[in-house]
Parts: structure tokens; C-alpha cells; sequence
């Protein structure tokens, strides 16, 4: 069998005062597979995901473990092998569509940009693809898009462009990052749509982070379930929606919101749970020493 | 989130205004010897203290009167002109470039970079511009290339400051981490993604600093610390007018006036650049 697209194993990683936000994390995604990553604000999600794309903020070390794309591992090459890799191999659909185009610059240049400076293609062959791929997001007049300045741009229109752009040099891997969180309810499921009729087409591996359970069972195969930087549980969807195993993804799941009976449902996660998770992460950080073969990628 | 159209165009009297008033002087400045009806180095005692042309004893041809020397303020308010813009730019032009490219390196880099330039900057504002620009001069001596030092050397910190700060909130936007994830090279990011969004702050920057020079220079000028007291500057002219205020308000008035529109004219005509390179606000 082929390495998987993405492998992380034994991944944590400290702030700078010693203090842990990933805890011995372990995922894989196989290639063309839709993995989602759930938990709380500040579970340490979007970390894993800047993780793998090299773009952890300095205040963030990572102290161990080991993150493989295609069965090569980033920490073991030099820091300008693995970032062309990344760059090669993966792209980022990003939570805010607002920040992530750059405001001065037109968006067709945007686009092209990384195929042409990056991967060496011919401009014309570029424009082609970019014009392919904004018709895939359904972008009727690419030529205006195209001309325009990102603020000329609804935050839908914008999330589409990014997402163009994500796919248009055939990554192996995408991670979303909460790719609908930034934007109105009625848009996000459009957007949910393309991103799953493009990773269809594409084969593209997503790494799907987000807070969402509706979201987590509409798009993806595997769920991973995260608490405080550490992995709680991991399943096919369809089995962790039948029967989640720990009391903390029931938790979650009771917490969700349901169109059918609003009110009855809305209750935070149970205290007792959440009580039992610290205090066994808290024993966990007590017996635990950061390993020598920490592997350190920026 | 709304279709965010931008704003039908609108004309900014401040830009036009201001933009006018330094057309015209930058213009009457560089055709000096056209434009000026005297020359601004003749003296004429028995011309001295004339009025300007709506008060009586006023003689034609000295629209603005003349000092006690008996010379044409007009035309020296237009030789001063070229020595003000002169400076103005040079100045202006010297500092941005210096501040400007520290700038974009400590906030962008941050680290080390930054660290090292803003001890710099910390240490140069400890010192009194005022002051640092006189002493400045002392040591080299007077003369424009002088002055133009000076200034620049005391004000790349304002750049610097600015930028900096600019630099290291662009510095943080998702854009920046996209081209980085993409493969690009940091030097790149800074020069393609960030610099261009640092641009409309240095330019409006870069138009107030050149108020700032014309002041300096004025300041210089007026303690005599500028170039050679027989060119004209309006510094100068007003260090002289002083002296007469009582006998000839028009000697210190006319020169203030147009050190006055001047600065104003560059920092209004700053911010509309600003608003009009902007393409969020535009």
C-alpha cells in the first residue's frame, strides 16, 4: 500500500512558557480522503493544520513527533526542501476570506502567481487553469473577477476565488481551515458544495477543520475528535455518528443544535465530562517529557 | 456579506486645493529667473520698506513691497521657494528611502532585525530633532547639501516608526502565510504582498515629511544656520522681517504665509493621496 497522503504522529507542541497545545497527536489522512478535525475554539485545530503547513507562529515549538506528506518526512529536510514540498503538495482554503487575498493586488495575479513564479508554468497555460477552475466554482464573468480588487468582491465570491486557487495547482493535500465559518449561513452550504464537488473531482485529500458537527457529517469519511490539543476519538463518520465511543464526542454531539427541536438540544457540554478530560490531561502533562527525537520544522 | 461595490469616485477639494497651491509654487520656483519680476539679490535703498501694492506709497512693480534693504519681496519669496522645495524633496526623498526600507525589514522580519532597528530608532528620538539638526549642521558646515543631511538624518526614525508598524500588521494577514505556504521566498513576500500595501501610508508620509523639511529648513534659516544669508530662504526672510515688524509688517507676514500654506498644502495633499492610492478607501 502507498504511504498515506498525510501521516502526523506523536505531534506536540508547547508554547513558549512550556505550556501544551498539542498533546501527542496522531492522524493520518489517506490520499483522497476527507478527514475531519472537530473541536472546541482553542482545541488546537487550526495548530495541527498550520502544523503541517509549516506556518506555525513563532511563539509555537514543536517539541516532538513526526509529520510525513507522501511518506516524506518535513522535519527530517532542510527548511527550504520542505517548504518547496509543502508548496508542491499542499494548499490552504482559509478561514477568512477578507484577510487571506491581498488587498492591493488584482485577483487574477493572485491567482497566477504560484503557477507561474512557483511551479514554472507558461502564463498562458496558467490563465487557462485559473479561468477552468473559477468556472468550476460557478464564476460566471471571470474576466471582471479577474480585474478586480479583493474589497470589489462579496465574501462568497472571495471564498470561491480562494478556493480556485487551492485547487488549481493539484494539491495531494488541502487543509480547510473552518472554510465557512467567516460567512452568512445561506452561503456556507454552497460553498461546502464546491468544495466537495471539487475534491471529488480532483481526488484532493482535505484535512477539514471545524466546529461544526453538521458540517463533519455532511462532508467527510474520518473524523477526528479533539479536546484541549489532544485527540479524543477517531472514526469513520458514519460509525462515530451511530455510536460515538467517549463521553466527550456525545457531549459535542448533544451540544449541536438541531433544526427539528431547537431548544431541547442546546445544552452546553456536561461539566462532569469535561472535569474527568482535564484532570486526565492534566496526569498525562505530569508524567510527560518532551522526547529527544523532537523534530524541529518551523 | 454584501456585494461591496466601490464608491463612485469623488472629486477631494483638499487634494485639488492643495495640490494646486504646490503646482504653482513648485512651478514659480523652478522658473525663478521667468517668473520673478526683480532680482531678489539687488538692493535699492532708495526703494526700501515699500508697501505692498494695495497700501499707499506702494510703487509699481513691487507687488509684495520690499524689505529694508530696499529688495523685492516677491521675487525672494520666489527664490526662497526653490531652496525650500530643493530641500523639501531631497530631504523628504533621503529619509523615506532609508527609514522606509529599515522599516519594512524590522516589521516584517521581526526577530533580530527588528530588534536592532528599533534600538536605533529608540536611541536617535532620545535626541531633540531641533537641537540634533543645529549641531548637525555646525559639524558640517552650512550649505544646502548640508541641510538636506540633516534632515534626513534626524527624520528616517519617522519613517521608520510608521512602516514598521505597517509592516508587521500586513505582516500577519492570511495573504502573507498564503504565499508563504505556496513556497515564496520571504524577501519576495515582503517586496510583492507587503510593500505594496505599506505604499499609501509612505506616500502620505513622504508628503507631510516634506512639510517638515520646509520647516526645518526655515528653522535653520532663521538662526542663520541654513545656506548663505545673501541666497533668499523664507526663514531667513523672516529673521530679518522681525526686526522690522513695526516699520514693515509685510517683510515677516508675506514669508510666514507662505511657509504656512506650504506645510499645510503637503500634509493635506498627503492624506489625499493616501485616500486615493488606497484601494479600500478609494
Amino acid at each position: 500500500m502507498s504511504a498515506p497522503c498525510l501521516e502526523i504522529e506523536g505531534l506536540s507542541a508547547t508554547l513558549a512558557n512550556g505550556v501544551r497545545v498539542l498533546r501527542s497527536v496522531s492522524l493520518t489522512v489517506e490520499p483522497g480522503e476527507v478527514r475531519a478535525l472537530v473541536g472546541e475554539s482553542g482545541a488546537g485545530k487550526s495548530m495541527i493544520g498550520k502544523a503541517v503547513l509549516g506556518v506555525l507562529p513563532p511563539s509555537i515549538r514543536v517539541v516532538e513527533g513526526r509529520i510525513a506528506l507522501e511518506g516524506t518526512e518535513l522535519g527530517k529536510l532542510a527548511p527550504r526542501a520542505s517548504r518547496a514540498l509543502i508548496g508542491a503538495r499542499t494548499a490552504l482554503i482559509p478561514q477568512d476570506p477578507l484577510t487571506a487575498l491581498n488587498p492591493s493586488r488584482r485577483i487574477g495575479p493572485q491567482m497566477t502567481d504560484r503557477l507561474v513564479k512557483i511551479l514554472g508554468w507558461d502564463g498562458t497555460k496558467a490563465d487557462q487553469r485559473i479561468r477552468k477552475l473559477l468556472d468550476d466554482v460557478r464564476i460566471r464573468e471571470p474576466d471582471r473577477v479577474l480585474r478586480s480588487y479583493p474589497h470589489e468582491l462579496s465574501g462568497g465570491m472571495r471564498q470561491r476565488v480562494l478556493i480556485a486557487a487551492a485547487f488549481a495547482a493539484e494539491p495531494r493535500l488541502i487543509v480547510a481551515d473552518e472554510p465557512t465559518t467567516a460567512l452568512d449561513v445561506t452561503v456556507q452550504k454552497q460553498i461546502l458544495r464546491l468544495i466537495v464537488e471539487l475534491q471529488r473531482e480532483h481526488g484532493t485529500a482535505i484535512l477539514f477543520v471545524t466546529h461544526d458537527l453538521g458540517v463533519v457529517a455532511k462532508i467527510s469519511q474520518k473524523v477526528t475528535v479533539l479536546y484541549a490539543g489532544k485527540v479524543v476519538e477517531q472514526a469513520d463518520t458514519a460509525a462515530l455518528f451511530a455510536s460515538p465511543q467517549h463521553p466527550y464526542t456525545r457531549a459535542l454531539m448533544a451540544a449541536t443544535p438541531r433544526y427539528t427541536d431547537p431548544m431541547a438540544s442546546l445544552r452546553p457540554v456536561d461539566e462532569a465530562v469535561l472535569a474527568g478530560l482535564s484532570a486526565e490531561i492534566a496526569t498525562a502533562d505530569r508524567n510527560w517529557k518532551p522526547n529527544a527525537r523532537g523534530s524541529g520544522h518551523d | 456579506m454584501v456585494e461591496a461595490r466601490a464608491l463612485p469616485r469623488r472629486t477631494n477639494p483638499r487634494l485639488w486645493l492643495a495640490g494646486g497651491w504646490l503646482l504653482v509654487i513648485l512651478l514659480a520656483a523652478i522658473f525663478a529667473p521667468l517668473v520673478a519680476p526683480h532680482d531678489p539679490l539687488a538692493q535699492d535703498l532708495m526703494l526700501e520698506r515699500l508697501p505692498p501694492f494695495w497700501v499707499t506709497g506702494a510703487e509699481p512693480g513691487y507687488w509684495l513691497g520690499t524689505d529694508s534693504l530696499g529688495r523685492d519681496l516677491l521675487s525672494r519669496l520666489i527664490y526662497g521657494g526653490r531652496i525650500a522645495f530643493a530641500v523639501a524633496f531631497a530631504a523628504a526623498i533621503a529619509a523615506c528611502l532609508v527609514g522606509s526600507a529599515l522599516g519594512l525589514v524590522a516589521g516584517y522580519f521581526g526577530g533580530w532585525a527588528d530588534r536592532i532597528v528599533s534600538r536605533i530608532v529608540d536611541i536617535w528620538m532620545a535626541f531633540p530633532p531641533v537641537l540634533f539638526a543645529i549641531l548637525l549642521v555646525a559639524v558640517l558646515g552650512t550649505g544646502l547639501s548640508s541641510v538636506i543631511i540633516a534632515i534626513a538624518v534626524i527624520d528616517w526614525t519617522r519613517f521608520c516608526r510608521v512602516v514598521r508598524a505597517e509592516a508587521m500588521s500586513q505582516a500577519r494577514m492570511d495573504y502573507v502565510e498564503n504565499a508563504r505556504i505556496a513556497g515564496f521566498g520571504r524577501l519576495d513576500i515582503m517586496l510583492r504582498e507587503v510593500l505594496p500595501n505599506v505604499l499609501p501610508t509612505i506616500i502620505a508620509l513622504l508628503s507631510l515629511e516634506m512639510g517638515i523639511a520646509v520647516i526645518v529648513e526655515a528653522i535653520l534659516s532663521f538662526v542663520n544656520l541654513s545656506i548663505s544669508t545673501d541666497d533668499p530662504t523664507w526663514g531667513g526672510m523672516i529673521a530679518e522681517g522681525r526686526l522690522s515688524i513695526h516699520q514693515a509688517w509685510w517683510v515677516l507676514v508675506f514669508p510666514l504665509i507662505m511657509l504656512i500654506l506650504t506645510v499645510l498644502s503637503f500634509s493635506q495633499f498627503g492624506e489625499g493621496l493616501k485616500s486615493r492610492f488606497d484601494p479600500v478607501l478609494r
